[in-house]
């Protein structure tokens, strides 16, 4: 990624990558040696926690815990800043 | 959204075979103090809540009670694993299995189908959800420790007294989340039983 991704089109592609990780994880399911589908799923996760690990980075944690890194003086889980995914205004 | 995580929050290995326990038990899968209801409660009341404190505490714990339902019928599960038909029959649980086979059915102890009566979600009225939040810990508390009356077995005690805890975690972060809120001046309003001030008496 040579342009930093502002945080609503970072959040559209985790959103469009989780998406696709869902998708192959069912096909996969169900194909569980689809070499096609596993490549994809490869290639869709690595892709995927690369752009989690820049979301977490730089705009606070997905998960509650897992992947971001702890600031030394708040649980940004809780902060007022932040809006919870069913809130849009 | 979710994910699953392919573990259990506590491990549990039962060896013995017991159809009669594992009915008892079946009452914190979908009786009224079960974590089925537990987690439906939570993350139904999590929307309305004023701040993002009682919204993470509520997603937080409500996604925990689903670890816990996984544990109960993990329980269930190797309860019953090995049981012939002539195991319930003995045990006096052939109506569980004349309907259910060995399939985990969100019932009570009792048989009652679980049912979202055992939940409530008063919107505005966050201190109503709070306080029913705080009772829910209580009983479900008191129900882990009913199971523990009926069993000495290590295999049981060890993942029961962990569930029990759990309840007594869970009650205090929501008791904490109680006291947060009575200095949300939106809230203020609502009804609130005020600390004791004993000091003055003197
Ligand atoms: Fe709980």
């Amino acid at each position: 990624m040579n342009k930093m991704l502002d945080k609503q089109e970072l959040e559209r592609k985790i959103q469009e990558l989780t998406f696709s990780a869902v998708e192959l994880n069912l096909f996969l399911d169900t194909h569980p040696n689809d070499a096609q589908a596993l490549q994809d799923y490869q290639y869709v996760i690595n892709t995927l926690q690369q752009l989690k690990d820049l979301y977490n980075q730089n705009y606070g944690p997905l998960l509650n815990f897992g992947y971001a890194s702890v600031n030394d003086n708040y649980w940004n889980w809780v902060s007022e800043e932040e809006k919870w995914p069913w809130e849009n205004v | 959204m979710w994910v699953y995580d392919k573990k259990l929050e506590y491990p549990i290995n039962i060896s013995k075979t017991d159809p009669k326990m594992a009915q008892a038990i079946l009452t914190q899968y979908g009786g009224p103090n079960g974590e089925l209801a537990a987690s439906l409660r939570y993350l139904s009341q999590r929307y309305t809540m004023p701040n993002n404190m009682g919204k993470a505490l509520l997603t937080d714990i409500g996604t925990e009670e689903l670890a816990h339902l996984e544990m109960v019928a993990t329980m269930i599960y190797q309860l019953t694993q090995f049981a012939d038909p002539e195991d319930y029959k003995e045990a006096d649980v052939s109506g569980y299995y004349s309907i259910w086979d060995k399939g985990i059915h969100p019932d009570s102890a009792g048989g009652v189908p679980f049912t979202a009566s055992y939940i409530n979600t008063m919107g505005k009225d966050t201190i109503a959800d709070l306080q029913e939040d705080l009772a829910a810990e209580a009983k479900a508390r008191a129900t882990y420790e009913n199971l523990l009356d009926l069993t000495n077995e290590p295999e049981l005690v060890g993942p029961l007294s962990f569930l029990r805890e759990r309840e007594i975690v869970h009650f205090q972060r929501f008791g904490e989340l109680l006291d947060n809120l009575e200095f949300d001046k939106n809230i203020r309003k609502q009804y609130f039983i005020k600390k004791p001030r004993i000091d003055s008496l003197y």
